[in-house]
């Protein structure tokens, strides 16, 4: 892959799952990493990974549904590195699992505000930084929900559609300018937050299964290189694309 | 409710008739032509809007044309206003059959970069948490009448993306996804749900468009593959044929209506 040595990439949702994933894949490639979450211990405990592995890292926290937070986090890393190459939005809530009529509005709003105003306010306050200093690479996290629906998650899909569509859009208004913008769709990844889903329902992870023709839910490891692909050089001609990272789930 | 109910007393065959309407976002453009096309067929409309007056003469437009319908203001990304809608649908009809979810707000122009969080919350607090609103209290009214037909309205923008259009996209994105999750949760209880993705169509909502930017309107007219505009009203054709039962078997779809633009 080509060399991310001189490059800072941001993750937010580093504390955990995909987050953490990438961030270790990043660093393992030669990139800075700018590590965010919004619990100080974990997205710390990424850093520390990192370090140990030999590389560089630095925690920021943010709360990526608070505009303020995520202007102070891209201010931050431009002043620790003089600079921001490559973000990843990442950071999201899981579904709760009931019928959309059962969904509170706070519990609707709640999930709109991480997982789509959190994508809206990253490419915001990233998008010109890049564009400063000639370009950048983004790559927002959405999910095969973005692309399809599961009973159970409506509030979760629909967030995650709303990705889709800010990913595509976005880079629509930045394709010509340098910034190149991108999502993933993961299917069933044995993350953290699938985990918590899982505990509370139990059955759902046998049922699950079916939904993945590759007969095994993904690991978070599989997305995160697919993340650091898609921001590398090797990339350069993917853009406004919601890659699916599913196992197949998609295609059926 | 602001009137009636108002009929005309003349239409009362018809593929809707006996069944109980609402249209959100009816005083206008694809939601006025879908209310006036779902009176034609007979059914009672409760016509919905935020904005009176063009609430007003939808009924109106109803009633002269012979068909049956009332108005009830309603701010769909107010959760008190969508649920008193509902109520006061099931008190005065005592069921719902068929419920068009189009209420919805337009922001052109702005790169993503431009939009401010109040725009952001605007955009996605009616056109997406207000089609949430209305599938939280309508289906439970839909059960209880024995099953209905919700169909929403997404965009193009809901399919691909549109530069200018970045959180407008987003919202209508989220529409397509509450469509098939919300399809998926009741397709054994007898509840349709599909929606809607209109291409560029001649309506009022693009009119702020047209005027800021000279020239557009020839410019877009020429874009969709047949080289013309849509209506409201073939819009509002598609919308009604989803709530008949020849469309028995479509369900979580969002069927695009736009003169084969996605197909590009």
């Amino acid at each position: 892959m080509s060399d991310f040595g001189q490059k800072i990439a941001l993750v937010t949702g580093a504390g955990s799952g995909i987050g953490r994933a990438t961030a270790l894949v990043f660093a393992r490639e030669g990139a800075t990493v700018a590590c965010s979450d919004i619990d100080t211990e974990s997205g710390e405990a990424t850093v520390r990974m990192i370090e140990d592995l030999g590389g560089t890292a630095s925690f920021v926290r943010a709360d990526v549904s608070v505009g303020a937070d995520v202007e102070a986090m891209v201010q931050t890393v431009v002043e620790r590195y003089g600079r921001l190459d490559v973000a990843h939005n990442n950071a999201g809530i899981g579904g709760l699992g009931k019928p959309i009529v059962q969904h509170s509005l706070s519990e609707f709003e709640r999930t709109m505000a991480v997982n789509t105003k959190g994508v809206f306010h990253g490419m915001k306050y990233q998008i010109p930084q890049m564009l400063k200093q000639g370009g950048g690479a983004i790559v927002n996290t959405s999910s095969m929900m973005g692309l399809v629906g599961l009973a159970g998650i409506s509030a979760y899909s629909a967030s995650k559609h709303a990705v889709v569509g800010l990913t595509r859009s976005a880079a629509l208004e930045y394709g010509s300018k340098g910034v190149r913008i991108n999502c993933i769709c993961p299917g069933i990844i044995r993350t953290p937050i699938n985990q918590k889903y899982w505990d509370e329902f139990p059955e759902a992870e046998k049922e699950w299964l079916s939904i993945e023709p590759i007969g095994r839910y993904g690991e978070p490891e599989e997305v995160a290189e697919v993340v650091v692909w898609m921001a590398s050089d090797e990339a350069s001609f993917m853009h406004g694309h919601a890659l699916s990272v599913d196992g197949g789930a998609t295609a059926q | 409710m602001t009137d009636g109910p108002v009929s005309g007393g003349q239409v009362s065959s018809g593929e809707f008739a006996g069944k109980v309407a609402l249209v959100t976002g009816a005083s206008g453009g694809i939601g006025r032509a879908a209310a006036l096309r779902f009176a034609s067929g007979g059914a009672t409309v409760v016509c919905s809007d935020i904005a009176e007056d063009g609430g007003h003469e939808t009924v109106s437009l109803i009633a002269a044309g012979g068909g049956t319908a009332s108005l009830v203001l309603a701010d769909v990304s107010s959760e008190s206003d969508v649920e008193s809608l509902i109520d006061i649908t099931m008190h005065e009809y005592g069921r719902l059959d068929i419920a068009f979810n189009n209420a919805g707000i337009g922001l052109f122009g702005k790169t993503i970069v431009e939009h401010t969080e109040d725009d952001y919350d605007r955009i996605m607090g009616v056109n997406s948490t207000g089609v949430f609103l209305c599938l939280k209290y309508e289906i439970p009214a839909m059960l209880e009448s024995g099953g209905g037909c919700i169909v929403n309205t997404a965009s193009k923008a809901g399919l691909v993306g549109d530069a200018g259009l970045s959180v407008y996209s987003a919202s209508k994105h989220a529409v397509v996804g509450m469509t098939k999750t919300a399809a998926l949760e009741y397709a054994r209880k007898g509840i349709r749900v599909n929606c809607v993705a209109p291409g560029v169509i001649d309506t009022d909502i693009n009119t702020p468009f047209w005027q800021a930017n000279p020239g557009a309107y020839e410019e877009f007219s020429k874009k969709p593959p047949m080289g013309r505009m849509g209506t409201a009203e073939e819009v509002a054709e598609a919308v009604a044929w989803l709530c008949t039962d020849d469309a028995a078997f479509v369900h979580g779809h969002a069927m695009s209506v736009d003169a084969g633009m996605l197909a590009e």
